[in-house]
């Protein structure tokens, strides 16, 4: 099977004024294509670092980073700029969509800042990642006009638009409630089941079954990494959360 | 990312902020028109002045008393540095380039006449006088020689004085006393308006030189004397005729300075507009001044953008912008404001310069060569204003600008 992604001896040494922060000291990860992995682990165990690194957002200190069989170590800026444009889908816990712009420009701007020509439609591209994630009615909406679980939905569309090999989510449903955040799921469960890869960031053990295995982060070294057994379906917790709502609701009302 | 792209960026990022973006190109629009409008108004005033010399009459030449160089010795009194009648007179008969020359003799003081009285000036000239400025009469007609060698006390009015003395009614025919001295009225001057000095063409009375000179002065000395060029293209060869005749009359040794200055036209034009060209320089560094203090708040207004929309940029580079698009985003909206705001200031100040001139006296004059350079300066400003902050902008890191609260 492809791998997408190979760390080697990952380290990341941040300087707090005089003081040295080891937030990775040496990680070795192999994620191969299809995958839905659930990265775990307390605040300050590297986890967020981890993800940072692996969407090209921030360079190693040490460690070779292999991106699809390709070095990314050495690259320049603006060959990491090319990365994180063609070939990741980063998804925020703060969702980071641009204020006062509707939802089909939010999605469109990767496709703005593509240099490959590969573009021919970005209004039609950036229509059809919305309708992938549900959105199709909701595209000339502002982001504050749209409610967390949504606004992540168009966040997500966003990073589908350039149709990359993997997606990297840090803590996605961090600042959602929990019914929206099972919904939030069973999106990415429906984008991994059409073969994309999935990297997740999550601290809730609940939601980490949702993936098909979990990788657990502490002291920026990695402490367990599992196939997950007995494997949640989002979409069916889904329904049945409905029903006990509706269920709810009907004995509030007798 | 394409060009087009780009500056489609730039411009949905200024229309998220329209007040904001109108309030910074405030300092270049008034800077633009500033400098526009005054620079019209400074032309305005030197083509007026310019006109107003050209109707001082038709090849002109004035003769004044006193050297031009004094070459610092005085020449001290006792030397000819006054005109008499026999000067005149050996111009009248030596000169080949000259078609009408007058002496100037300058006087005034109280008139009456009419029941009334009005204080002016009174300038004793020979009957070509007329000719030599151009003028025209109203009523009436102008003196003749005989006049002149009689020293009859005949006179025209100015407009001016012949309204103030004789309201609603023609004058000639009617006497006045100028000084005490009775003349009679034969004739009155067309209104010609305001002197390019201010003095007024209206307020004046012309006689006889002889008469003021023995009735009204009681001197021997002539003021200027004003000369007419047979042509405008010998002008500067009658001005040299007139020059040796006057050596001549004067008794001038080879080697001496002149004791005479010999004016064209043309000379007093360019002396008077040189002053009002440094005026408008003047009148345009200052506004140009404020063109600069404008760019400084666009720079002011891009810093403070680019720490707004810190988060913006950590987004847009989370996503796969360069460093580079970044600059150019923000240069572009620079550029975009500062250019935009030229536009406006043109706009304005093209509207202003109409307003001027259909309703008020200013005169003023678009200059479109200084309409470029504002709009291509302002261009400049928003480049040169814009680089720094957008270099801060494309500078950012993608983490840390994501963190940014």
């Amino acid at each position: 099977m492809k791998k997408v992604i190979e760390t080697i001896q990952l380290t990341k040494t941040f300087f707090l004024g005089d003081v040295k922060v080891h937030a990775l000291r040496g990680i070795n990860l192999t994620i191969y294509e299809g995958e839905f992995v659930a990265i775990m682990g307390s605040s300050g165990s590297g986890k967020s670092t981890l993800m940072n690194l692996l969407g090209c957002l921030d360079q190693p200190t040490s460690g070779e980073y292999y991106l699809n069989g390709v070095i990314t170590s050495k690259m320049t800026k603006n060959e990491y700029a090319n990365i994180r444009n063609q070939n990741i889908g980063f998804v925020f816990q703060g969702f980071n969509l641009l204020p006062r712009t509707s939802a089909l420009e939010n999605v469109e701007l990767p496709l703005l800042y593509d240099r490959h020509g590969r573009v021919k439609n970005p209004i039609q591209q950036a229509k059809d990642a919305l309708k992938k994630v549900g959105l199709a009615d909701r595209m000339d909406h502002e982001p504050n006009q749209l409610s967390g679980g949504q606004q992540q939905r168009v966040a997500i569309a966003r990073a589908l638009v350039n149709s990359p090999s993997l997606i990297l989510a840090d803590e996605p449903t961090g600042n959602l409630d929990s019914v929206t955040s099972v919904d939030v799921f069973s999106l990415f469960q429906e984008l991994n089941d059409n073969g994309i890869t999935i990297v997740i960031v999550t601290h809730e053990r609940e939601f980490a079954k949702y993936a098909r295995r979990i990788v657990e982060v502490k002291d920026g070294l990695i402490l367990d990494d599992y196939e997950v057994k007995n494997r949640l379906n989002a979409k069916e917790d889904m329904a049945r959360l409905k029903h006990d709502e509706s269920v709810v609701v009907v004995e509030e009302k007798s | 990312m394409k060009w087009k792209n780009l500056f489609k960026v730039a411009f949905k990022s200024l229309l998220k902020a329209r007040l904001r973006s109108l309030l910074t190109t405030l300092g270049i629009i008034i800077g633009v028109s500033a400098v526009i409008i005054m620079v019209a108004i400074g032309e305005g005033a030197q083509r007026e002045i310019e006109k107003q010399i050209n109707s001082l009459g038709s090849n002109l030449i004035v003769i004044f008393p006193g050297a031009s160089r004094t070459g610092g010795v005085s020449r001290g009194a006792g030397s000819f540095n006054r005109f008499t009648m026999d000067d005149v007179k050996k111009i009248e008969e030596e000169s080949l380039l000259i078609k009408a020359i007058s002496p100037i003799i300058r006087s005034g003081g109280q008139v009456i006449g009419g029941g009334t009285n009005w204080n002016t000036a009174i300038y004793g000239v020979s009957p070509s006088y007329l000719e030599i400025r151009d003028w025209e009469l109203e009523y009436g007609e102008i003196f003749t020689e005989r006049d002149e060698r009689a020293r009859s006390k005949v006179c025209v009015l100015g407009s001016e004085v012949a309204k103030n003395l004789f309201p609603n009614q023609n004058p000639v025919g009617e006497m006045v006393r100028i000084v005490n001295t009775p003349f009679k009225v034969i004739g009155v001057l067309k209104e010609k308006g305001q002197t390019a000095m201010g003095a007024s063409n209206d307020d004046l009375i012309l006689a006889p030189a002889s008469t003021v000179l023995y009735r009204l002065s009681g001197g021997r000395y002539i003021h200027f004397i004003y000369a007419s060029a047979a042509s405008i293209e010998r002008i500067a060869e009658a001005q040299e005729e007139l020059r040796q005749i006057m050596r001549e009359a004067h008794r001038l040794n080879p080697g001496d300075d002149d004791d005479f200055t010999i004016r064209n036209q043309t000379e007093i034009t360019e002396a008077a507009s040189e002053s009002s060209e440094v005026m408008t320089m003047l009148l345009g560094a200052v506004a140009a001044v404020s063109l600069i203090v404008g760019g400084i708040g666009i720079m002011n207004i891009m810093l403070v953008s680019v720490t707004e929309r810190t988060r913006e940029i950590g987004i847009r580079l989370s996503i796969g912008a360069r460093g580079s698009d970044i600059l150019i985003q923000f240069l572009l909206e620079a550029i975009v404001l500062s250019l935009l705001g030229g536009l406006l200031g043109i706009l304005i100040s093209i509207g202003t310069i109409y307003a001027l001139n259909e309703y008020s006296t200013l005169a003023a004059e678009l200059n479109l060569f200084v309409v470029a350079i504002a709009f291509v300066f302002s261009g400049f400003v928003g480049i040169f204003f814009g680089f720094y902050p957008a270099r801060k902008a494309s500078a950012l890191n993608p983490i840390d600008a994501l963190r940014y609260e």
